[in-house]
């Protein structure tokens, strides 16, 4: 169970002129809740980006589950083990919430064009599961009500929680959510801390970006700060929150 | 309950059948030409459903669609005609036309993989052109399409020496040919209504939805978008292609002019204006669209004489006039196509079961 998931070695990106990440070195472990924060423009979503193969990292790299991470394709790393979610929320609007986690099975199926024409058994079967294996996720996230809705259609936090599932139908070794609980009200943001233990207790490593401070802290084993796109500080929630140089980064002291 | 439904549904679709087996007959008490604008509405299902996988479910906006059609009608031209003097049975000329399309899908597809939208939309619209004019000129240095003279003299379809052009009698019944290639064309559609169908509800047909949906998600999940963009022009242009060759052969003659642009613009509004994505919406536009101008056609000129006793305004720019505004009305009044997509009724019997576990 212990040891390294994904080691980020000295990631470095910027746009024209703007450091957006320096040198960010990071190790997240197996069976963790790994908190990364950090003020507005900090570097949260584009260090999350790089990891993701959206953006192609300008220096220093990363290696996952002892292998050196290709980042330069998001299908690539999807396939490798790594979901994520949006931190605005991006569903298939006009698909059911169950086609959604249903797509989120691509990776981890094979049917192609002529399988689906003539529909052979091995098709047949393979569709079953992944309906199954579907429905089984949205009552995971406690959505199953909603599954012949059109993802448009779902409340705010039904559609976080269907990222969530869509993103666990690819079975990944690291479940990456970029600001899960933004907008969300005091109840609605409890609900989501035991889904995500309860993710995590299930056996899937999770990356949390998260502005609510209080939420990071009292779910995630090991947080990390950044700051400017600079890593501040690495560690257990207790030292973190007492750490001065975050105090300042936050308070802008 | 169940044998009610049952019941309902064969008796619906026997009531179809039947009703597809009489229209030509009923057709052709106006005359052989209605029979003949029956085919080419079956044909315009079969290209619209061609062009729904990539416009209706991938999401790509093709304006060049109609030039699939002119690879495959060309391929079946130059292969059974006495151009070349080669005649082809059709088992190895129709798959080489979808093949020859399927390709030319790839190679417009591949360099617009990053495009978008109206962006695409040019691209495409430019590809279609390149393909008509390239057809109209290639009868120098060396004649291969014979220009803008076109090629005459195409065989028909033959199963054997069963031939689909001419009058043969079956069963004692007189068959002209516009109303056998009727029942080859109907038959086909119904085939293409199959794959599509099951496309739609596969593994892939998911992803292309989901890349129309939102790309940048659809790649975060792991879909490989640029493969499945390419297959959907792929699959798309290969019906095109298919379309096209019996197109050659039902008119005996092709010219660069079937295939200009109007026409992929005609194919594109029926997907639009029936309900993109939606198989039956489809199968709507591409029949309303198909006949309604020609009964226009037919209809505009005696009405006047009835009305005023002489023409008042020429039947032909009346025509379009009245086909344009039946348009725009649609798209004011629904703009999501006559026949949208419905929301999916909650399958509310398979949750249950589910949760009862």
């Amino acid at each position: 169970m212990t040891g390294t998931l994904l080691e980020a070695k000295a990631v470095a990106k910027h746009f024209g002129g703007v450091k957006a990440l320096r040198d960010v070195s990071l190790t997240i472990r197996r069976g963790e809740i790994y908190g990364l924060i950090g003020p507005n423009g900090a570097g949260k979503t584009t260090f999350f980006n790089c990891m993701t193969g959206l953006y192609v990292p300008d220096g220093g790299g990363f290696s996952f589950d002892g292998k050196p991470l290709v980042a330069d394709a998001p299908d690539k790393a999807a396939a490798r083990g790594i979901a994520r979610t949006f931190q605005n929320i991006r569903l298939f609007g006009n698909m059911t919430a169950l086609e959604n986690v249903m797509v989120g099975r691509h990776v981890r199926t094979r049917a192609g064009v002529l399988g689906a024409i003539f529909q052979n058994p091995a098709t047949k079967a393979e569709e079953a599961a992944i309906r199954q294996r579907a429905i089984d996720l949205l009552h995971y996230v406690r959505i199953e009500e909603r599954a012949d809705d059109l993802a448009k259609n779902l409340s705010y936090g039904d559609q976080r929680r269907l990222e969530i599932a869509r993103a666990l139908a690819s079975e990944p070794k690291l479940l990456c959510l970029d600001e899960p609980a933004a907008g969300m009200n005091g109840t609605e943001t409890e609900q989501l801390r035991e889904l995500i233990d309860g993710i995590r207790r299930d056996g899937t490593t999770i990356l949390l970006i998260e502005h609510d401070v209080k939420l990071v802290m009292g779910l995630c084993d090991r947080v990390a700060v950044l700051d400017y796109g600079a890593l501040v500080i690495e560690d257990v929630p207790a030292v973190v929150q007492k750490d001065q140089r975050v105090i300042e980064a936050y308070l802008g002291a | 309950m169940k044998n009610s439904q049952f019941f309902r549904s064969t008796a619906g679709i026997t009531l179809m059948a039947a009703a597809l087996i009489v229209l030509p007959f009923v057709a052709a008490l106006g005359g052989q030409a209605w029979v003949r604008i029956l085919d080419f509405a079956i044909l315009y299902v079969f290209l619209a459903l061609g062009l729904n996988i990539v416009v209706g479910l991938a999401g790509l906006l093709d304006l060049g669609y109609i030039a699939f059609y002119a690879v495959g009608a060309y391929t079946w031209a130059l292969l059974a005609s006495p151009h070349f003097g080669l005649h082809l049975p059709i088992w190895v000329i129709l798959p080489i036309g979808g093949l020859l399309a399927c390709l030319a899908g790839v190679v417009l597809g591949s360099p617009t993989l990053k495009l978008r939208g109206d962006y695409l939309a040019i691209v495409t619209l430019g590809f279609g052109e390149i393909v008509r004019i390239f057809l109209n000129n290639l009868n120098a240095p060396i004649n291969v399409t014979n220009g803008p003279q076109g090629i005459t003299l195409i065989d028909p379809v033959t199963f054997g020496d069963f031939k689909f052009s001419g009058t043969t009698q079956i069963f004692g019944i007189a068959l002209s040919g516009p109303q056998k290639y009727y029942y080859l064309l109907v038959a086909l559609a119904i085939l293409v209504v199959i794959i599509n169908l099951r496309l739609q509800n596969s593994r892939i047909g998911r992803a292309w939805q989901a890349i129309r949906e939102d790309e940048i998600a659809a790649k975060a999940i792991g879909i490989n978008t640029r493969n499945l963009k390419l297959l959907a022009f792929a699959m798309g242009a290969s019906f095109g292609g298919v379309a096209g060759g019996i197109f050659s052969a039902m008119q005996g003659f092709v010219s660069p002019e079937s295939f200009s642009l109007i026409e992929s613009i005609m194919i594109l509004a029926m997907v639009v204006l029936g309900g993109m994505g939606h198989i039956p919406g489809v199968i709507l536009g591409a029949v309303l669209l198909s006949i309604l101008p020609e009964a226009l056609r037919y209809g505009v000129g005696p009405i006047q004489m009835a009305l005023f006793g002489k023409m008042l305004v020429d039947p032909e720019s009346l025509r379009m006039l009245v086909f344009g505004l039946a348009l725009v009305l649609v798209m004011r009044f629904k703009p999501a196509g006559l026949w949208p997509a419905p929301e999916r009724k909650r399958e509310s019997g398979e949750i249950q079961q589910v949760t009862a576990k």
